[in-house]
């Protein structure tokens, strides 16, 4: 049988430190270091005020499922065997929200809310952040 | 008051056959669509001189001006993203004829997506390995499988029941009152497939909680509409429907990338559109109350459902129940995509939504709504977006 590898992120010069840290196993977010804001995704300018002054933070990887969708049909082979799987908008406790999968439970007990920490994924050649159920 | 209020006129209206394989190429469709609008509005195609057409439209304006033999060119545009654009084509071609650059716009879209195998394959996301660059933010979703717009929407749909008990039931609403609509066209791709609440429920899982009738079709076909001044509109062969307003917008908070970044919003169940509602009703000097007939985008259930709420038509996450009231159908308060939309006519990115609009203004739909003197047309949210304001000319 013939797997289709799955699309791996291309970093781009801005978002290569998330990626980097990530393969570290640290989920990272850039703060302005003139407005304080912490923010995900990662841009190359302060969305609150413009500032190309940005540091890097460490986060705490735990959050709540902000929203949630079970995909039951693929759009893509190399997605094929993993359906259901489950894409969720994270809301992290420092604040910002990023998308991921949220893996090692049933797809069917997935619920807005719950509380979730990040693992890191090693299994392709960019380490990918997830994240799981923690008792909450 | 705004510069632009009925100083504008939709003159022509065409179309081709919608069909899951038009056996065809995007340029010979919108050809056809395009000579079909100009000789809808009596006018030699060689005096088109100005075209503005959709971003992930594959017909050039220079291609499609060769082909219909135009003497100048003298205006030409392209907007999107993708269904965002056609509203925003017109409001293109309106600002063009008013600041003298064209007389005689012409806005087409031509889509042969389902031949080529649906808009995941047509937008090769995720094709080569490798997600991401050139400001997409997409190596951020689409490694995790998010690759369907079925999927980014159905997030959407999960949160506002959550947030609002939304239920699949008021989603199924809009589908079937979408089909209704296309039943009574015998254009639509579903003409003949009756929808009932029974077999929508029990819809294929697409991505949860959507299911296969809460997504649009895919299509082969083009649509095309003609703009010109409201003067130059009183000399054409058919009863001019005016562009009272139209308006583009993003709300503050824009998000980068296409589509998948709306889920980032801060408010993901605000939309673009908020915003463009505002300023619509400003400008026509008009509002969500004196809307006769709406032809609102609807590439999936709960854009709609947010529409609903964002254009003013009920509060923010009331959507469900106003739509489960009965208010979007043919005899509602607010009758909506009288020709099938984007769920039951056919996916042509929103310019069969135009097309609609005029023809219901026109007395030409096949679900002529009594008496509509003002539709709404509005073109797809994320993350910026467009509508716009038609009523029959005076």
């Amino acid at each position: 049988m013939t797997t289709v590898a799955k699309p791996m992120p291309q970093p781009t010069a801005v978002s290569q430190p998330y990626w980097d840290a990530a393969g570290e196993h640290r989920l990272v977010a850039p703060r302005c270091r003139s407005c304080r804001t912490l923010f995900l995704y990662p841009r190359a300018t302060c969305p609150a005020c413009l500032s190309t002054d940005l540091d890097w933070e460490q986060l705490s990887g735990r959050g709540r499922v902000y929203t949630f969708t079970v995909v039951r049909q693929a759009a893509h082979p190399a997605f094929t065997e993993d359906v259901p799987y489950v894409l969720a908008i994270v809301e992290l406790d420092e604040g910002p929200r990023l998308l991921t999968n949220v893996i090692g439970c049933d797809p069917a007990e997935v619920r807005c809310d719950q509380p979730v920490e990040v693992v890191f994924d090693d299994t392709g050649e960019v380490t990918v952040p997830k994240f799981q159920p923690v008792a909450g | 008051m705004w510069p632009g209020r009925d100083r504008c006129a939709i003159v022509g209206i065409g179309a081709t056959e919608f069909s899951r394989d038009a056996g065809r190429s995007e340029l010979r469709l919108a050809i056809e669509a395009s000579v079909a609008a100009l000789t809808d509005a009596g006018i030699d195609p060689a005096a088109v001189d100005g075209i503005v057409r959709c971003d992930m439209d594959a017909v050039s304006h220079v291609a499609l001006a060769e082909a219909l033999g135009v003497r100048n060119l003298t205006y030409w545009g392209v907007t999107g993203p993708g269904g965002a654009a056609p509203c925003a084509q017109v409001a293109h071609a309106v600002a063009a004829v008013v600041s003298g650059e064209a007389t005689t716009v012409l806005c087409p879209r031509s889509i042969a997506w389902a031949s080529a195998g649906g808009l995941g394959s047509a937008m090769g996301r995720g094709a080569g390995g490798g997600a991401g660059g050139r400001g997409s933010y997409e190596e951020l979703f689409v490694p995790y499988g998010l690759l369907a717009p079925a999927s980014t929407y159905a997030a959407v749909a999960r949160r506002h029941m959550h947030a609002f008990g939304t239920t699949r039931e008021q989603l199924g609403a809009i589908a079937l009152a979408c089909r209704a609509r296309a039943n009574a066209n015998p254009a639509a791709q579903m003409h003949e497939r009756p929808l009932d609440l029974d077999t929508y429920l029990a819809g294929r899982p697409i991505s949860t909680p959507l299911g296969l009738f809460d997504c649009c079709l895919v299509s082969d076909g083009a649509c095309a509409v003609v703009v010109t001044s409201a003067e130059r509109a009183a000399d054409c062969a058919q009863p001019a429907v005016s562009i009272t307003a139209v308006a583009q917008g993003s709300g503050p908070g824009i998000q980068g990338g296409m589509l998948s970044s709306v889920l980032v919003r801060d408010d993901p169940l605000t939309w673009p559109c908020r915003w463009v509602g505002e300023e619509l009703w400003r400008r026509a000097g008009l509002g969500p109350a004196e809307v006769d007939v709406a032809q609102i985008y609807d590439c999936f259930t709960p854009t709609v459902l947010i529409q609903l709420e964002d254009y003013g038509f009920c509060a923010k996450g009331e959507g469900g129940p106003f739509a489960a009231s009965g208010a979007i159908g043919f005899d509602g308060s607010l009758p909506i995509n009288t020709a099938g939309g984007n769920l039951s006519e056919a996916y042509i990115h929103g310019m069969n939504h135009v097309v609609e609009g005029v023809r219901q203004l026109r007395g030409e739909s096949t679900s002529p709504v009594p008496g509509a003197e003002v539709c709404l047309v509005t073109s797809g949210p994320p993350p910026a977006t467009s509508a716009m304001v038609l009523t029959r000319a005076a």
